[in-house]
């Protein structure tokens, strides 16, 4: 089949690294990472990169393909044009370990921190809650978050302001909605998601949401409604206790 | 002068952060232990991410018929009665209250009707019986045991591979590891060890398997002096993609047959009825008819669709049609979804397999059938333990999940591995807790073995023209594939331990180039000797097993032999030999035998 060149970021962005070109065969439905894989194989055993599912599925494999971020497994070299050489690179918005490789630790540390599920008691002897589908459906859309990072690496307050240590991200605002809009959770994280988490620096410009594998509508169906719920309690106390106990909105 | 290396204290050392792993540090850190889990890669990103179908439990939630006697007697079946009966029942019992456990720390199952978590049908049970949601159940099982985890105080050490298990006195002392990111080494002492690597599936060409399954647990136990059994029974799942090549192998979940998908081969025909086994004769519909009205819902009055059989049974199936010349057009069966469901229906219940093969292969499965055919997947086989408390013939050394062997006999039934990793996983984790708490302190491990082990894997290293890792694992693959896979025989096997033999040696000679920093090529190196233990392992098992039984084919014996049906082969080390031997298994008590002779 046609051969086709890749651009890879080696070495590490802060003390000293650059673009290596390598070249390689490309059978029919091939994905980025297949690529990757063959230089590894073939060319450069110790290129680093992360991955495990190669199916879409764990959230292992993000990169920047021609400096878009993208996970390498669900990327087909169909979708460029043949002989189109392409660039990847790690993900700009964290600290470059190695070659793909990034440090992505904070992340972890911001779910650390994030207030956990705290339950209401069973509503069935046997320990389940009676919940409904129409109801569980909503946080559902955020549980299908694989940890891929990407809308992190695209925000601009992370990416251009590098603001990690007062902003947890689109990310994690997606797992406060999770507990936020779950059916049999008494917790609350508003304070949290405005104080530590620094959802003022959101200005929904919806990249995050255009750039998520899992196709979660994050600005729309949590930053937002994670903001009103913010601004509610701070400017219409009432209101905030109205939703609290209705459960709705 | 040795090489410097951190140390680490805890009470309890789980290896391995999938779903028996996570389970297991949260029961022991919950008894009190200080408890650490090591990871090799993210934390959140082991196999059990990937399950897709569901959980077995029997909460009788969609069919209340279902009881525990039910799902031990088709888990007893499914194993074609080989499996470890206690196991059996006491994963059978407690599935329900792990699954609500899970409930009760966030996890969102799909509902039924009256708000209770819903069902869904699988191959080889009885009833209704998955817990999940959509196909993504091991994504939501895996986030829920991680956050309860990381907000139990668990420390985490992620990408940090364990390649040691050092003793001291007789018993586990606890785990070397080397961080991936810097490539530094770190000793972490314990007093019980709980290995949760998961399977072996990287010893194949065609996998559904990510590169972290090389056998680590099932070698460190191994090298630790620990009983390996049943390791000639691989799963072959009958369902994985073939097609594009790239994506040869990629799991194509049974939920699929579970909602009503149907098999064909290149004549249209639905094979599967020619391959009804003896065993379940009466158990599936016979007619199309039938499996129409259960799959739109009336299941009382009918029987389950004939793709429903166990996967050895449709996996074997999907290899004859094949063979006889009647496979897809690149070398599968069809499978088709499309023409029972309607596409708003499909993309619901099956929406990451919609993606999957819409992205990865151009083909709408709402439309289209899809083209199928077997992939290594899951390890039956692994390490010996007590039923009870998941601890090897090893003092202070535990296994659970996939690691662990006994629960699925000769053959897995689907959802039985995730319902597996938190029943085995907490008992593991809390029995481990209690030994380490009682043990008063941690032996002394002695830095000569340290320094020792370090040196051994710094050594690719220091192999200047060294072999490239990468080629011998591929040709030690293509060994497994050809001779080890799906179908085997004597002269096969014996040329797969032939070729093992020789790539031990190429093993020995393997180079790694660069740094220490994230280096893939010398992981590989040294994940190359756990694959390569495991492949013998196999191999051994399997020329031993003169019969065919579940996930294990001979066509030199094509037949079940009963006089092996309650035989292990088990492995272990002697010196740098690796032995088998055969071992025969306690009989089923008389009320579990009712059960499975009377039905439940
Ligand atoms: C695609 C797919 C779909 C599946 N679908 C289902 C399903 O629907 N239902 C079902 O019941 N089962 C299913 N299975 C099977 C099931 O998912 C696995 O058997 C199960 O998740 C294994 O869990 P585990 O906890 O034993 O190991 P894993 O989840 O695999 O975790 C292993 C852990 O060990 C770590 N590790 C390995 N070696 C080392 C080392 N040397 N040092 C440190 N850490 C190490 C890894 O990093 C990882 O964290 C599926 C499997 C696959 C591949
Ligand atoms: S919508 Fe908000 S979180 Fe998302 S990319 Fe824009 S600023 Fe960042
Ligand atoms: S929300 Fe989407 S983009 Fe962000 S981490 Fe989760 S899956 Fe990735
Ligand atoms: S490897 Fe899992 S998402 Fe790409």
């Amino acid at each position: 089949m046609a051969k086709r060149t890749f651009r890879l970021f080696r070495g590490n962005r802060e003390t000293g690294g650059d673009l290596k070109e390598y070249t390689v065969e490309c059978d029919e439905g091939m994905v980025v990472l297949d690529a990757v894989h063959r230089v590894q194989a073939e060319h450069a055993p110790d290129l680093a990169c992360r991955w495990n599912c190669k199916a879409g599925k764990c959230g292992s494999c993000s990169a920047e393909v021609n400096g878009k971020p993208r996970l390498m497994c669900m990327t087909r070299l169909s979708d460029y044009p043949p002989g189109m050489t392409l660039t990847i690179t790690p993900m700009r918005a964290f600290k470059s370990l190695r070659d793909l490789v990034t440090d992505v630790s904070k992340n972890y540390e911001n779910n650390r921190r994030l207030p956990h599920f705290q339950p209401r008691r069973p509503d069935f002897p046997d320990g389940e809650f009676r919940m409904f589908q129409y109801e569980v459906e909503r946080p559902q859309e955020f549980r299908k978050c694989i940890e891929c990072f990407l809308c992190q690496d695209v925000c601009h307050v992370l990416r251009t302001h590098e603001k990690h240590e007062e902003f947890i991200g689109p990310a994690f605002f997606v797992r406060a909605a999770v507990y936020e809009m779950h059916p049999a959770d008494e917790g609350d994280r508003l304070a949290h998601v405005k104080e530590e988490g620094g959802i003022g620096y959101c200005n929904i410009t919806k990249c995050c949401t255009e750039v998520c594998p899992e196709h979660i509508h994050i600005t729309d169906n949590a930053i937002i409604p994670l903001k009103e719920r913010v601004a509610d309690r701070h400017y219409d106390p009432l209101r905030w206790l109205l939703r609290k106990l209705t459960g709705r909105g | 002068m040795g090489i410097d290396f951190q140390r680490h204290t805890f009470d309890v050392i789980v290896v391995g952060a999938g779903g028996a792993g996570l389970r297991a540090a949260i029961e022991a850190s919950a008894q009190g232990a200080k408890t650490a889990i090591i990871c090799k890669s993210l934390l959140g990103k082991a196999h059990t991410v990937m399950a897709e179908g569901g959980a077995a439990a029997a909460l009788g939630n969609v069919r209340p018929e279902d009881n525990w006697r039910v799902h031990f007697r088709d888990t007893m079946r499914g194993g074609k009665m080989h499996g470890n009966w206690r196991m059996a029942q006491i994963h059978a019992q407690e599935a329900p209250d792990r699954i609500r456990e899970l409930e009760q720390w966030g996890a969102l199952f799909d509902r039924t009707k009256d708000g209770k978590i819903s069902q869904r049908p699988f191959g080889g049970h009885t009833y209704t019986r998955l817990a999940h949601v959509g196909d993504r159940t091991g994504l939501e099982i895996i986030r829920v045991l991680q956050d309860k985890g990381v907000h139990s105080g668990i420390s985490v050490f992620m990408e940090f591979t364990v390649f040691h298990l050092p003793l001291a006195d007789g018993r586990v002392a606890g785990a070397l590891a080397y961080d991936r990111e810097r490539g530094r080494f770190h000793l972490f002492g314990a007093r019980a060890v709980i290995l949760a690597t998961g399977g072996i599936g990287k010893a194949w060409q065609i996998t559904s398997n990510s590169w972290e399954y090389t056998g680590d647990g099932h070698a460190l136990a191994y090298r630790a002096g620990a009983e390996l059994i049943d390791m000639e029974f691989v799963q072959f799942h009958p369902t994985g993609m073939v097609w594009p090549p790239s994506v040869r192998g990629i799991l194509v979940t049974e939920g699929v047959r579970g909602e009503g998908g149907v098999l064909r081969n290149s004549e249209g025909k639905r094979f599967m009825y020619d391959y009804l086994p003896d065993m379940f004769r009466g158990e599936f519909a016979e007619t199309d008819e039938e499996a129409d009205r259960w799959v739109a819902g009336d299941q009382k009055n009918n029987r389950r669709p004939i793709e429903l059989l166990t996967r050895d049974v449709v996996a074997r199936a999907i290899t004859s049609e094949i063979k006889a010349g009647r496979g897809s057009k690149h070398g599968g069966v069809y499978l088709s979804i499309a023409e029972k469901r309607g596409p708003e229906y499909i993309k619901k219940k099956l929406p990451s397999m919609y993606h999957q093969f819409k992205e990865l292969a151009g083909v709408d499965i709402t439309r289209e059938a899809m083209e199928v055919g077997p992939t290594t997947h899951y390890v039956m086989g692994g390490v010996k333990v007590d039923p009870e408390t998941q601890e090897t013939n090893v003092p202070g050394l535990y296994a659970a999940g996939e690691t662990a062997a006994g629960l699925h006999g000769a053959n897995r039934l689907g959802g039985n591995s995730l319902s597996d990793l938190l029943v085995f996983g907490r008992r593991a984790g809390g029995a481990a807790a209690e030994a380490a708490l009682a043990v008063k302190s941690g032996g002394e491990i002695p830095d000569g073995d340290v320094q020792s082990m370090i040196q051994q894997a710094l050594a690719p290293f220091e192999r200047e023209g060294g072999e490239n890792p990468y080629a011998v694992q591929a040709d030690l693959q293509r060994a497994m594939q050809e001779n080890a896979g799906i179908v085997r025989d004597e002269a096969g096997l014996r040329a797969a331990l032939a070729d093992i033999e020789k790539l031990r040696a190429r093993a020995a000679g393997v180079g790694a180039w660069g740094h220490r920093e994230f280096n893939p090529g010398w992981h590989t190196c040294l994940d190359l000797q756990n694959l390569l233990i495991v492949s013998e392992a196999t191999c051994r098992g399997a020329l031993l097993r003169t019969e065919s039984r579940g996930g294990h084919t001979r066509t030199d014996f094509p037949e079940s032999d009963p006089k092996q049906a309650r035989v292990e082969y088990v492995i272990r080390r002697r010196g740098e030999e690796m032995t088998v031997e055969a071992r025969p298994q306690p009989d089923l008590p008389p009320d579990l035998d009712k059960i499975i002779k009377e039905g439940a």
